[in-house]
């Protein structure tokens, strides 16, 4: 049952993030990719990691697919793409098929190491993953935390001072 | 029965579409989703084994990647309509205002 629903996620996950980059439209291209970020979050739950899939579906499925809509619609690019859009399949082919050759080598050529950490399924079951997250976060984490609130600040001036008018 | 092997290779295969798709493809704003593809496998990579090794630090990286990913978000598309209010194009090809 698990391997049934493993490989239909992983197929349609594939299969969607191959036509975000086949699609001549990019409206096409967003929403084959907002299928993607579904199926990453079916495979996050079958992980055992319930809060990851809701922060999956909500930020990456919600906040960031609406700005690249927005901004898709906002640029009007359906009209634009008449000519080829695309170029050096060849290379690009290549390299990404000599990449998935040597990504593949390394996944079979080791075995992680660390096995047996303290986090079991049990513990997840019994404590809860949400909290599980928040403690980690708050404790071991908090300099990180912070760091990332001062990068998003900045990223909110950096989109607003971008978007005057006179640049 | 499922390994954390499985995934690993799931999480190979869309990098490398990902990679695909950001060297060949010319239009700005699919090259960001393909790197969106990207940041995703890699997520999918820390979950999973995150869930092999039996620690939690994996998954609080996965919320810094999509923090990070938001950023990119924001800041990369507003780069994108400032460019397209200069040269009208959204394309790779016309990035060349560096070149000489």
């Amino acid at each position: 049952m698990e391997a049934i629903l493993f490989y239909l996620t992983a197929l349609v996950a594939v299969v969607a993030s191959f036509f975000v980059v086949k699609c001549r439209n990019p409206i096409n291209s967003a929403l084959c990719l907002v299928t993607n970020f579904i199926c990453l979050a079916v495979l996050y739950v079958m992980l055992e990691a319930p809060f990851m899939a809701a922060i999956q579906i909500m930020v990456y499925a919600g906040a960031i697919m609406v700005l690249i809509i927005f901004v898709i619609m906002l640029l009007q690019l359906a009209s634009v793409n008449k000519k080829a859009y695309t170029h050096g399949i060849l290379g690009g082919g290549v390299l990404a098929a000599l990449m998935l050759v040597l990504t593949n080598r390394f996944i079979a050529g080791g075995e992680a190491t660390g096995t047996g950490g303290e986090i079991t399924s049990e513990v997840i079951q019994s404590v809860g993953h949400t909290e599980l997250i928040g403690r980690a976060m708050f404790t071991d984490f908090l300099l990180p935390f912070e760091i990332a609130s001062i990068l998003l600040l900045v990223a909110i001036i950096g989109a607003v001072i971008l978007s005057k008018r006179e640049i | 029965m499922i390994s954390v092997h499985h995934y690993l290779l799931l999480s190979a295969i869309l990098f490398s579409i990902g990679t695909l798709g950001v060297l060949t493809r010319k239009n700005a704003i699919v090259i960001f989703m393909c790197i969106e593809v990207m940041l995703n496998s890699v997520n999918l990579t820390f979950i999973a084994l995150s869930k092999h090794v039996g620690n939690m630090d994996g998954q609080i990286f996965v919320f810094f990647v999509m923090t990070v990913a938001a950023a990119e978000a924001a800041v990369g598309l507003a780069l994108m309509i400032a460019f397209f209010k200069n040269k009208e194009s959204i394309e790779v090809d016309d990035f060349n205002m560096l070149k000489w």
